[in-house]
């Protein structure tokens, strides 16, 4: 099939990103493919967000989780990966696994379902899921790789982590160009937010001050059909 | 004898009226002729006008004027009236008489009756104004020794007073839109306006164009449904037609009722000239450089000067070139909406002391506000439409017997043509106001909520209630449920948020709300005015960062989006100085003094008005008929004529389109004359058409005047071998398709959902220390809007957008017209080269942002740069 030909194709020599050692494809769609592991990673997919808000009386769309599970399943037909990995924030709030609506929790045990899954626990969501499969841990090892929601302060190597929502903004010919971002710096990498209504932080402020080797930082941008790899000195703050 | 005839006996009490008969009026003693006899509609109709007020009037040497008789009489007879006179007519005072007489002689309170309410609301579309008015109507008031309590209330007024005005209310209340939203939002509504007489509202013709009007005409709509016999006087400056704004001041059942309307012509004609420049006109551009002598020169020859400008950009590039040849340094100061409030108000105060002999202002003077006497209005750049000038030009000399004197400076060639047409329109009388449009759904979104947090409704009487508001007389049963439902629960297909409902309907058939924070958060978002996002400006030294100086004074505020695009060290120009970007923290952009060195990022945010279509059709006669190149100055007539001989002159009805190569590229100029919206839609469309027929187009550029695309294909070749022939090139169906699938990621239909979900309450308007909640908790507008359209496109939001969209930033109305006019009226000039026309848009290409879709091709710039200095290994370890 010609789609999943042009999948195999990101998966080119080139595109693949090395962290400690270990590669992995920067997907546009803002989710990171181990090939080696079979693994995908996804972070803070902020499930039932519109919910969230709306019990505090912003009635904005509730099409958030079906939204952001429509993209999911996306990447997860193309990379049919074993393992997944949702690195924190899974959830908006503690009970947003509660507040799902059924169609959208079939929709995730269908996801989940022939894999192993695993939820990092995140600050919003700090508790396993409430009635769903998978795996709830604080943070989890593979090869070289240490997956968990938080940066931390003390510098891992191979650390892969989300919660700070990470985006990037250069000015190119007088316009400014934002996209969401993976940020790394070839020893840890934080992954762009995936949910349909999360914001997104830029990764010169302050919240990521002492987190990357500031000669080695990459922002890879997500583009409508590839990421671009951008070197810090281009980055702009705001 | 009785006030009022036919209002019912309600105000109907025993006065000591000195009756005036209307025919008696010529005599000198009472009247003060204007130029003409107004149309008087019923002559020998009754006036009383209290011993007092004769008293003052005789006192003072006046006489009331004719028009000012003639509303007293139709407002005594019960009837709303809709005055229309120009500056310096005593509006104010005649929309005041009403309620003036009927006060003097309102039997005083007894001690133990009831405390009375509001008798008059009076409504401005500017805080400014109100504080002003009730500065202007105090003294005749202290004069003529009338027993009324006059107070405003705006946002600035404090809450104890606001508490004491509930308790204790004025006989006249001075207010803006917003705050009347806010009083029908309280519980205590209907008690605060039952006494209410009289509504009077000032600069009609400015409000009612915009959704502050919309919200306004529900509102009054509220306020008829508390008092059924209220009476309407609007104010309003010449407009074109009257008859909708007679209809907006009274309710629409039965439909079509119109005000009574007094119209007050002449005062004399103002003198206005173009600056026939001894300097060379230049081709494109904004500033006006060239003329600063000229400008100084006539600043210096009259006592005060006000200088209007577009854009606020403008305003600083004149403000600094005036104070580079200000050898006298004569007191001139600068005034615009992004200076700090303490700034404008130190320059208002100025300027009422008559301390300033120049003032350079954008348009937050523009409306009726006197202040010192000027006696010149210089204006810079085109006026963009006749109304727009006539309005700025009535600034100088509020006296409708002296004639108001400005001069118009056109900023390049293009503008002399429509400075003379705005100037030839002017002394027509011609008006180009825009046309009312239906009331938006997002703002009766607004009004629903809040008639809610003042009372429990029913459907029935609301939906009633609403239609008799002109803006809405049209509305459909259907869509007015669907606005309840998503006030509701957002009325979305998928019924999830049932349980979170900010308003229910009760057992009893009403609509309450569902908790108290709904009306405390209703309170906070009320109004229609949406603020772009921006950043405070403050000072800091140079070279800091910011972090270590917080001292530093604030300037003013500037776009996020305009901020965006510098970068430290940049340097611009802000409150008449040019200043050095260092950084931006949070929501605070540090800039440092930069004296001396020019500016070097531009900023031309675009004119904030597109040119009329009145204005645009008039240019467009203009360049048809030679005869009248001999009123332009010589250099631009040899200009046009030039083009003739080289090109082509566009016909009055038709579309004139060159195409030229140029380097190593094709171009393609159209002048449709539609104004910059309407060309941006038009460049979108075309790009799409272009690329699909194999011309690869690049880019495009949109003026007011005329758009430029160019291209790697030979568009001319291609048109002459008709694929595709310019007639389906711009055939009125990409309106359709193509209108949709461009519409559908378009950053300016997301930029329109914005104001639409921030207006109907969507989502809340960010207040000031709510700043920092930082940008990955709020959800942007953007992504909702994403999610909405892939999941409901069907949504009333939705729909409240398109809405928008097609009136506003796309004008694509507009578009429509003119694509339907110029078919078959296509007239093709291939030239080898680029026609004189052509120059002034061909200068833009370079200086303003290119238009198109082209993120993804600077990201990929971008990423090669980085490739081609690292090399590719920098991005495998």
């Amino acid at each position: 099939m010609n789609f999943s030909l042009a999948r195999a194709s990101l998966i080119a020599e080139a595109d693949l990103v090395g962290i400690a050692g270990e590669r992995a494809v920067c997907d546009p769609r803002g989710v990171l493919y181990f090939p080696e592991f079979r693994l995908l990673a996804v972070s803070d997919l902020h499930l039932e967000k519109g919910s969230s808000l709306a019990r505090r009386g912003t009635l904005i769309p509730p099409y958030d989780t079906g939204a952001t599970l429509l993209r999911l399943q996306a990447v997860i037909a193309d990379y049919q990966p074993s393992v997944v990995i949702s690195l924190g924030d899974s959830f908006h709030d503690g009970g947003g696994a509660g507040r799902m609506h059924s169609s959208f929790r079939e929709r995730l045990e269908a996801l989940m379902a022939g894999r192993d899954w695993f939820w990092v626990a995140g600050n919003h969501d700090p508790e396993a899921p409430a009635d769903l499969p998978g795996e709830t841990v604080r943070e989890l090892a593979i090869g070289s790789l240490l997956f968990r929601h938080e940066p931390s302060k003390v510098r891992v190597e191979g650390e892969i982590s989300g919660h700070l929502h990470p985006c990037a903004r250069i000015v190119q010919q007088g316009r400014s160009v934002r996209r969401r971002c993976f940020a790394g710096d070839g020893g840890r990498m934080i992954m762009p937010a995936f949910g349909a209504y999360t914001g997104s932080l830029n990764v010169l402020d302050r919240a990521y001050a002492g987190l990357f080797r500031l000669e080695t930082l990459m922002a890879y941008m997500l583009g409508n059909q590839r990421t671009f790899a951008i070197s810090g000195s281009m980055l702009r703050p705001g | 004898m009785a006030a009022r005839q036919g209002s019912g006996g309600r105000k109907a009490f025993r006065s000591p009226f000195v009756p005036i008969l209307l025919g008696d009026c010529a005599s000198p003693r009472y009247l003060w002729r204007v130029t003409e006899l107004p149309r008087l509609a019923d002559q020998n109709a009754a006036v009383a006008l209290p011993e007092p007020f004769v008293k003052w009037f005789g006192e003072k040497g006046w006489s009331p004027r004719a028009h000012q008789i003639e509303l007293l009489a139709k407002a005594q007879a019960g009837q709303s009236v809709l005055l229309i006179a120009p500056t310096g007519a005593g509006k104010t005072l005649a929309g005041f008489l009403p309620s003036l007489t009927e006060l003097a002689v309102r039997p005083r309170r007894k001690p133990g009756q009831a405390r009375r309410g509001i008798h008059t609301l009076y409504i401005s579309p500017l805080k400014a104004l109100a504080v002003d008015i009730e500065r202007n109507l105090g003294k005749p008031v202290e004069e003529i020794g009338l027993p009324v309590t006059i107070e405003t209330r705006t946002g600035d007024t404090p809450s104890h007073k606001r508490q004491r005005q509930k308790l204790a209310p004025p006989d006249i209340l001075l207010t803006t839109p917003e705050q009347l939203a806010l009083l029908i939002a309280a519980g205590d509504a209907r008690r605060f306006f039952e006494d209410l007489c009289y509504v009077v509202l000032d600069e009609l013709h400015s409000l009612v164009t915009s959704k502050r009007g919309h919200l306004l005409a529900l509102g009054l709509a509220r306020l008829r449904s508390f008092v059924p016999d209220l009476q309407m006087i609007g104010l309003s400056a010449t407009v074109a037609e009257p008859d909708e704004l007679r209809r907006w001041l009274v309710s629409q059942n039965p439909p079509g009722d119109m005000a009574e309307l007094i119209t007050v012509t002449g005062g004399a004609k103002p003198e206005i000239s173009i600056l026939d420049s001894e300097e060379r006109v230049p081709w494109a551009g904004h500033s006006a450089r060239y003329a600063t002598p000229e400008i100084y020169r006539e600043i210096k020859r009259h006592k005060t000067t006000l200088l209007f400008v577009n854009t606020r950009s403008q305003a600083e590039l004149l403000f600094q070139e005036l104070w580079r040849v200000n050898e006298d340094t004569l007191p001139i100061a600068l005034h615009h909406g992004s200076l700090d409030v303490a700034q404008r108000r130190r320059v208002e105060k100025a300027m009422g002391d008559n301390a300033l002999r120049a003032i350079v202002a954008t348009s937050t003077l523009d409306l009726g506000i006197d202040w010192g006497d000027v006696d010149l209005v210089v204006h810079v750049g085109a006026p963009k439409g006749a109304s727009r000038l006539a309005q700025r030009i009535g600034r100088a000399n509020h006296r409708m017997d002296e004639p108001s004197k400005a001069i118009l400076i056109p900023a390049n060639r293009f503008e002399v043509l429509e400075c003379r047409a705005a100037l030839d329109a002017n002394y027509l009388g011609a008006q180009d106001t825009p046309p009312l449009v239906n009331g938006g759904l997002d703002v009766l979104a607004q009004h629903v909520l809040g008639c809610a947090c003042g009372a429990p409704f029913r459907a029935d009487d609301l939906y009633e209630e609403v239609r008799t508001a002109a803006p809405y007389a049209g509305l459909d049963r259907p869509t007015f449920d669907r606005v309840v439902d998503f006030v509701a629960t957002g009325g979305y297909a998928l019924k999830n948020y049932e349980r979170y409902a900010r308003i229910r309907l009760n057992k009893d058939g009403l609509w309450r709300v569902s908790n108290p924070r709904v009306a405390q958060q209703y309170r906070l978002n009320v109004g229609t005015i949406i603020e772009v996002p921006a950043l405070n400006v403050r000072y800091v030294k140079a070279g800091s960062k910011g972090a270590a100086s917080h001292g530093g004074r604030v300037l003013g505020k500037i776009e996020e989006a305009f901020l965006e695009t510098l970068t430290h060290g940049d340097t611009f120009m802000f409150a008449g100085k040019v200043l050095r970007f260092e950084g931006i923290r949070e929501n605070e952009c540090f800039v440092s003094n930069a004296p001396g060195s020019d500016a070097k990022v531009p900023y031309y945010g675009g004119g904030k008005f597109p040119l009329s279509t009145y204005l645009a059709e008039q240019v467009r006669i203009m360049l048809d008929d030679p005869r009248r190149w001999k009123k332009l100055p010589e250099q631009v007539a040899d200009w046009l004529r030039y083009q003739a001989d080289k090109s082509m002159l566009p016909k009055r009805d038709d579309l004139l389109i060159e195409t030229f190569p140029r380097g190593n590229r094709h171009y393609l100029v159209a002048y449709p004359f539609e104004g910059r919206l309407a060309h941006q839609t038009l460049g979108m469309l075309l790009t799409r058409r272009l690329d699909r027929a194999g011309a690869r187009p690049l880019g495009f550029v949109a003026t007011d005047y005329a758009l430029a695309i160019w291209s790697l294909g030979d568009m001319g070749a291609m048109f002459k071998a008709r694929k595709p022939s310019l007639g389906a090139l711009f055939d009125q169906d990409m309106l359709g398709d193509d209108l949709e699938a461009w519409l559908a990621d378009s950053w300016l239909l997301k930029r329109t959902f914005r104001n639409c979900a921030l207006i109907s309450g969507l989502i809340e308007k960010r207040h000031p220390g709510q700043e920092k909640s930082g940008r990955q908790l709020t959800v942007s507008t953007d992504l909702i809007y994403d999610v909405l359209r892939s999941h409901e496109p069907d949504h009333i939001l939705l729909q409240a957008t398109r809405a928008d969209a097609a009136t506003g930033l796309l004008d694509v109305s507009r578009l429509a017209d003119m694509l339907s006019r110029i078919q078959g009226r296509i007239m093709h000039k291939a030239l080898e080269q680029i026609s004189p026309l052509a120059v002034p848009i061909m200068l833009e290409i370079g200086k303003m942002p290119v238009n198109g879709e082209a993120d993804e091709t600077l990201l990929m710039d971008a990423a090669t740069l980085v490739e081609e200095a690292m090399g590719p290994g920098m991005v495998d370890e």
